[in-house]
């Protein structure tokens, strides 16, 4: 059943639980007994100071880390110890905190990289570009320019990603993560960096894709306006362990929540 | 019987008239697998054929009708150049009706007046972001009854029973048509030539904006003529790229492509022009001379940053090609060495430029608008890019005055375009008069009664004479030019356009008026100015603190100085000589209503904004505190505060031939 909520969109059923995940590196304790959840078609935040244990638990979700404790439940079923290229086949894409795109190749080529979970043809096939191989590469790049025309990025398309702004690059490495039509789609800081035109665009193209792909959306992000503004459930971290879970509204008014960020008077 | 001769008059006179929806469906006939529209979708370039586009045509005219679309309606197009907002022109047209582009850059309240002036009940847009300017506004529009939007990006939300997809609509016509055959038939047989074909807004440079009516023979005189003089045909490909509220656009994208039956191809976006003009290479392009000019310092400063051989060999290219590359294109004797070395250069350097900047198959290019620098233009024409100049007005459809192939003067307008008659009135004014000029301005008798003379002479406002051969040249707007304090003449924007043709100066704004000196405000041009700064080592932090470098206002002082050593030259206006300037902590900015949508400079407003520095330039302070607004593209208002400095230029004394 789905059900529209205060923001207007058809959120549903659960489709990722994370069950009391506990994280460690050595003696360092980077995530303590967590749970929370995401439904499907929501945009979830996750907020907390620095060093809270934001990217953890977007590494967690994506494979990067096995937490030694707590179950990941994702599309019903219970996740196995696996790798960040399995997480890709089964439909979760991010992007990264610092830009990690191919600087040297053009935009167009570095969303052609989020095919690549996609592509069946072989190696042999693809470089002698048989027939196979080349009917996939034009329905692999049909694809791509949608994506291209999606974030109004057609004027950068044959330009080396080096030479671009910051900006720019965000976009096109949402758009190699939108490349990968993922059902799951993780943001680690989209806006960092940006000035306040930029973070506009931004926060359009990101519910934009939330409302046509019915994508749903788990993003790290700094800039309270933002995430107050466009995310339906925040989870909020301090230290490790999770201090706030609910909507803007719920976490702007929890006294914890804010002794974290203000600090307290002692 | 009077009755059945009259009625017979009018059915010979509707067969034989021309109007573009006519003319449309001749091309669909007689040449309906010729490709009429591109544009880029998904990388690739699209194509409608004539005959295609007769069909999208005939499917949005009956689709508007079902949707209530009366003879007589006006219909309001916001949007970039999209062959849909151009096939939504001729189905308008088809049905009676009057199609009225507007800006699409303008803001919600901009438009507002044009949308109740213009009394519109339907709208076509091109997306989501103007479908949200018009229901920001709706409140006001309590007549307009339907919005019609061409993408469906982020139109998912939008349930109003008003607001429709094209495709919808175009789907709707289509049964209508199926049910109704003949109906599109009849509709346009009942158009008649004289009837309004277009209605463009005047820039409201003064006042409001006006409404231009432009009737379909004068809009078909105009294309034909302009067709006749440069022998365009069906073959040309020419890129939409420019305003499609613009006159010029309509003329070039609407007018001559459905006359002469040639290609129009619509960007992809706004960006990727410079892209786009180099695939699709047009034979016509049209240019206002700001684009050209962006062209020259792109490819100048890509140069400077090239290997120490490429640049020797530019620069040798460069020469060759201004010694004689002008020559050759228009013509004229050449020596055989000079022949020799162009075709080498052209080899090397000039069609490999050409390739870049797009220009490889251009047979005409025209620029207007604005008066063009003389080393500008020379430098298109001397790589052989047969680019001239015209003069033409919205009440004109921008047709006055063409320079002829192989007649080119760099500071004329050429000669008057055929078919039309030029006259100067006794204050310099320019007069036109010819099968062009508009019927009317839209429900303002007093506004066209102003304007046309009891001789039936449009006034354009403009002061100008002809030279010795039949060339037209425009000094001035005829208001503009005043009188200063000694009873010398003063022509503001003849001195502005001296100073614009530096690459560092963007926008000049001189005062002279009833004073005893001229004084200017500059704004520097941020791409050629800063480039120069970072060569030398300058560094700065943005627009303000570079204008007020010392070593930038060194840098003006040289421009200044140099258009004054040129103003003692020119007889009538030796006195114009600039004493004083500064350079403005701002950019001039037509959100801040210091500019027109064309961007133009508003004189009266800038003068009164910044009364208090033109108080410092005549009361001789050196510098000047001031605090501006500024509004932000996303509406927020901020401030920008500096201390001005005010520099004196050197003059020359005026010599004077006895009389």
């Amino acid at each position: 059943m789905s059900e529209q909520n205060q923001n207007g969109r058809r959120v549903g059923e659960v489709i990722l639980d994370l069950q009391n995940i506990s994280l460690r590196f050595g003696g360092v304790k980077a995530l303590t007994d967590i749970s929370f959840n995401v439904k499907e078609h929501e945009i979830r935040a996750i907020i907390g100071p620095n060093g809270a244990g934001k990217s953890s638990m977007l590494n967690v979700i994506n494979g990067v880390y096995h937490p030694q404790e707590g179950r990941i439940v994702f599309h019903g079923e219970e996740r196995k110890k696996m790798e960040p290229h399995m997480a890709a086949t089964q439909g979760i894409a991010r992007t990264f905190q610092n830009i990690a795109l191919f600087k040297g190749m053009s935009v167009l080529d570095n969303i052609m990289t989020g095919r690549i979970t996609k592509m069946k043809c072989g190696f042999l096939e693809q470089a002698l570009y048989l027939g196979r191989a080349q009917k996939e590469e034009l329905a692999h790049r049909e694809k791509v320019e949608e994506v291209i025309d999606f974030l109004e990025i057609q004027h950068i398309r044959k330009t080396p990603v080096g030479r671009l702004p910051y900006g720019l690059q965000k976009r096109v490495e949402l758009g190699r993560a939108l490349a990968a039509e993922p059902s799951l789609l993780l943001l680690d800081e989209p806006m960092a960096g940006m000035n306040v035109e930029e973070k506009q665009d931004m926060c359009r193209f990101i519910l934009d894709v939330n409302d046509q792909f019915g994508t749903t959306i788990v993003l790290i992000e700094h800039d309270m306006g933002v995430v107050m503004d466009i995310s339906d459930r925040v989870v909020v971290l301090d230290y490790g362990k999770k201090i706030g879970d609910g909507t803007p509204d719920d976490v702007r008014n929890n006294q914890e929540v804010i002794s974290a960020y203000l600090g307290v008077a002692h | 019987m009077p009755e059945v001769a009259s009625s017979q008059a009018a059915h010979t006179r509707n067969l034989t008239g021309e109007t573009f929806p006519r003319l449309l469906f001749h091309h669909a006939q007689v040449r309906g697998q010729h490709p009429a529209m591109r544009e880029k979708h998904l990388g690739i370039w699209q194509t409608w054929t004539w005959a295609e586009v007769a069909e999208n045509v005939r499917a949005l005219a009956c689709g508007l009708a079902e949707l209530g679309f009366k003879r007589g309606d006006n219909l309001a197009i916001i949007g970039d150049n999209r062959p849909r907002l151009y096939m939504t022109m001729a189905a308008v047209q088809s049905l009676g009706g009057v199609p009225v582009p507007l800006y699409q850059d303008a803001v919600a309240n901009e438009m507002l007046f044009v949308l109740q002036d213009a009394g519109i009940r339907f709208a076509i847009v091109e997306d989501q972001e103007q479908v949200d300017k018009l229901l920001e506004v709706r409140e006001q529009l309590p007549q307009l009854d339907h919005i019609i939007y061409d993408d469906p990006r982020g139109m998912r939300h939008y349930n109003q029973p008003f607001i429709h997809d094209i495709e919808a609509v175009m789907a709707m016509g289509r049964i209508h048509h199926q049910n109704h055959p003949d109906f599109l038939e009849r509709e346009i047989e009942q158009g008649v030539t004289t009837d309004t074909g277009v209605m463009l807004y005047t820039s409201g440079t003064t006042g409001k904006p006006k409404g231009v009516c432009l009737a379909h023979q004068a809009f078909i005189a105009a294309a034909k003529g302009g067709c006749q003089f440069d022998q365009l045909t069906q073959d040309e490909d020419i890129l939409s790229y420019l305003p499609m509220a613009w006159v010029g656009d309509h003329l070039f994208s609407f007018a001559q492509a459905l006359v002469a039956g040639f290609t129009i191809n619509c960007p992809e976006s706004g960006d990727t022009v410079m892209t786009d003009l180099r695939e699709i290479g047009p034979t016509y392009y049209f240019a206002p001379p700001r684009v050209f000019e962006n062209l020259l310092t792109q490819v100048m400063i890509r140069m400077e940053d090239a290997g120490a051989i490429k640049r020797k060999l530019f620069a040798w290219a460069m020469d060759v090609a201004k010694r004689c590359g002008a020559e050759i294109l228009d013509g004229k004797p050449v020596s055989g060495s000079d022949r020799l070395a162009y075709a080498v250069a052209n080899l090397l350097v000039i069609g490999p430029l050409k390739n870049v900047l797009g220009m490889s198959r251009i047979r005409v290019a025209y620029t207007a608008g604005a008066a063009i620098g003389p080393d500008l233009f020379r430098f298109y024409r001397s790589i052989g890019v047969n680019l001239k100049q015209l003069y033409g007005q919205t009440e004109t459809c921008a047709y006055v005055c063409l320079q002829p192939d192989g007649q080119i003067k760099l500071d004329s307008v050429g000669k008057p375009a055929p078919g039309v008659e030029v006259k100067i009135a006794d204050n310099g004014e320019i007069l036109v008069k010819g099968p062009m000029l508009l019927k009317e301005y839209y429900q303002r008798p007093d506004a066209t009664a102003e304007a046309i003379n009891g001789e039936g002479y449009f006034m354009t406002g403009d002061a100008g004479f002809f030279d010795e051969d039949g060339h037209l040249k425009i000094i001035d707007r005829a208001k503009d030019v005043g009188k200063m304090a000694n009873g010398a003449m003063f022509a503001p924007n003849y001195i502005e356009n001296k100073l614009k043709f530096f690459q560092y100066v963007k926008e000049a704004v001189a005062f002279g008026n009833g004073r005893e000196q001229v004084c200017a405000f500059i704004n520097i041009d941020m791409g050629a100015v800063g480039n120069w700064a970072e060569r030398r080592g300058i560094s700065y932090s943005g627009y303000t603190d570079l204008a007020a470098k010392p070593d930038v206002y060194n840098l003006i002082q040289e421009c200044v100085e140099e258009v004054n050593a040129q103003l003692v030259h020119d007889g009538m206006l030796a006195d114009s000589q600039i004493h004083r300037f500064l350079i403005l902590h701002k950019e001039l900015d037509p959100d801040d209503d210091e500019l027109t949508r064309t961007r133009k400079v508003r004189r009266n407003f800038v003068s009164e904004k910044y009364a208090v520095l033109i108080d410092a330039f005549y009361a001789g302070k050196t510098s000047q505190f001031i605090e501006t607004q500024v509004k932000f593209e996303d509406g927020r208002v901020g401030k920008v505060a500096a201390d001005l400095v005010i520099r004196d230029a050197k003059t020359f004394p005026v010599v004077r031939q006895a009389a």
